[in-house]
């Protein structure tokens, strides 16, 4: 099991095939008290680096991009109505879809922990 | 970039790692850790908020003499010693230069509180009406100005004016010491909460935040939390729900009109009252937590009927609910609206305000 980050601040967790994904601390920290989240159907196709998800905060509405390219095959409907999940827990319960990664070699496009924790370092 | 202004309190903001954003024309705390728990906290405790940014006019003569009803939509004379009242400055056009809040200090004394970002302008606006003897002065620089806003309020403000907290009435106000210096406490807010302000001389207002700040029950509220509780009120915002452009009885702020007296702008208001209006301000509570932000479309019945002024999520409700202008036929209770901009489509019902009902406000 591995871990990688985007540019975007998303994660995907990739176990076999499966890839989980969600958004990082830092995200949900920017974004403060999330409101709502618009979920992708399950059987939709995320294309990497592309919108698959809008978050709603207090603040603003902002575009979630898939950290790889993939079917849906489970979406957290717990956020539907406790969105406020992915401020408490962004990167365990606060998950939010889970895909069959169709591209493994996209994952070349990402960064590790250590990568992206630096990377956020050098944003503030 | 413009040149922002710093209230008193902006170090002790940054100290408490608020986030800050432009405001008005100011450097102001919009969260320090949750704009939602802030919220709640004002609905359930006290809520501290830094409102310096505001402005406050002095004015002192005859009113009569002085013409000072002509800048104002509702009676000035007819206030009494000791009490405020809300209302509105309006252009030729009846079009709103501001909302404001005027205090009857004497006989021949006001003080007129107005938003950050027309300061200027309204005393422009004012002074240009004005005759004959009079003091009209600009105090902002020197007036410091902190509300105090949640069902313990008064609780909390007791031991610092024992005499006279639980007298005050909803929209009184009187005068008392505090840290040695002569203050203003005024029994109103922008919350919906039972609430004061506290109108002080700047150079006392970072060692009153701070003390109030040690009682448990009170906690910094940012902009983002006073935004969410005057929209769960229905409270319109000037410069997003109130401008030039609008007329009060557009702005379903008709009841702050006086007839009976003359204004600026009072023509244009006599023919919309027995012509009718186009559009008005409606509130709407939307079916799920989705909520819309000021410019959002408004349609009925595929129609473009007209647009969202302000929009947020309700942590009251649970629920988005905004304001916004429709056309005047699609602004009874229960209507059906679609909001909309770009993909995003959200459902949602024209509601009376208050969403909000259980307010302590007036207890």
């Amino acid at each position: 099991m591995s871990k990688y980050y985007s540019k975007d601040h998303e994660w995907v967790e990739i176990e076999g095939n499966i890839g989980i994904i969600g958004i990082t601390d830092y995200a949900q920290h920017q974004l403060g008290d999330i409101t709502y989240v618009e979920l992708p159907e399950v059987g939709s196709e995320l294309k990497q680096f592309n919108v698959f998800c809008t978050i709603e905060s207090v603040k603003a509405a902002s575009d979630v991009y898939a950290p790889v390219t993939g079917k849906v095959i489970e979406v957290n409907t717990k956020l539907e109505n406790e969105p406020e999940i992915i401020n408490k827990d962004p990167e365990g319960e606060g998950w939010i879809v889970k895909v069959e990664v169709s591209e493994m070699s996209e994952l070349s496009n990402l960064m590790d922990k250590d990568s992206y924790e630096n990377y956020v370092k050098g944003l503030d | 970039m413009e040149n922002l202004k710093s209230t008193p309190l902006e170090a002790e903001h940054i100290k408490l790692k608020a986030k800050m954003a432009p405001f008005g024309g100011w450097n102001m705390p919009i969260q320090y850790e949750s704009i939602i728990e802030e919220h709640n906290q004002c609905r359930s405790k006290v809520a501290l908020f830094d409102t310096c940014h505001m402005g406050e006019f002095f004015f002192k003569g005859d009113l009569q003499e002085t013409n000072i009803e002509m800048a104002f939509s509702f009676n000035i004379g007819t206030i009494k010693i000791g009490k405020c009242r809300y209302g509105l400055i309006l252009n030729e056009k009846g079009g709103i230069v501001d909302d404001c809040i005027v205090y009857r200090l004497s006989e021949d004394e006001l003080m007129m509180v107005v938003n950050a970002g027309t300061k200027d302008k309204d005393f422009n606006v004012i002074k240009s009406v004005l005759k004959g003897n009079f003091v009209f002065e600009d105090k902002s620089d020197v007036t410091s100005k902190l509300d105090v806003q949640g069902p313990l309020s008064r609780d909390v403000l007791r031991k610092y004016f024992p005499n006279v907290i639980d007298e005050l009435k909803y929209f009184s106000f009187t005068k008392d010491k505090l840290l040695g210096e002569e203050i203003l406490l005024s029994r109103t807010g922008y919350t919906g909460e039972l609430g004061f302000e506290i109108y002080m001389p700047s150079k006392i207002c970072v060692d009153v935040w701070n003390d109030l700040l040690k009682d448990e029950r009170v906690k910094p509220a940012g902009l983002g939390a006073r935004d969410l509780l005057r929209l769960e009120m229905g409270y319109p915002l000037y410069g997003s729900d109130l401008d030039e452009d609008t007329t009060p009885l557009e702005a379903d702020l008709t009841y702050f009109v006086h007839f009976d007296k003359d204004f600026v702008g009072k023509d244009v208001l006599i023919k919309q009252k027995n012509n009718g209006i186009e559009k008005i301000r409606v509130g709407f509570v939307c079916e799920g937590r989705r909520a819309p932000r000021h410019g959002y479309k408004i349609f009925a019945e595929g129609e473009d009927i007209g647009y969202v002024t302000s929009g947020g999520f309700s942590p009251s409700l649970g629920k988005g609910i905004g304001m916004g202008y429709v056309k005047t036929k699609y602004s009874t209770e229960n209507s059906l609206l679609e909001l909309s901009q770009d993909k995003v489509k959200i459902k949602a019902v024209v509601e009376k305000f208050p969403f909000y009902k259980d307010g302590s406000l007036r207890k």
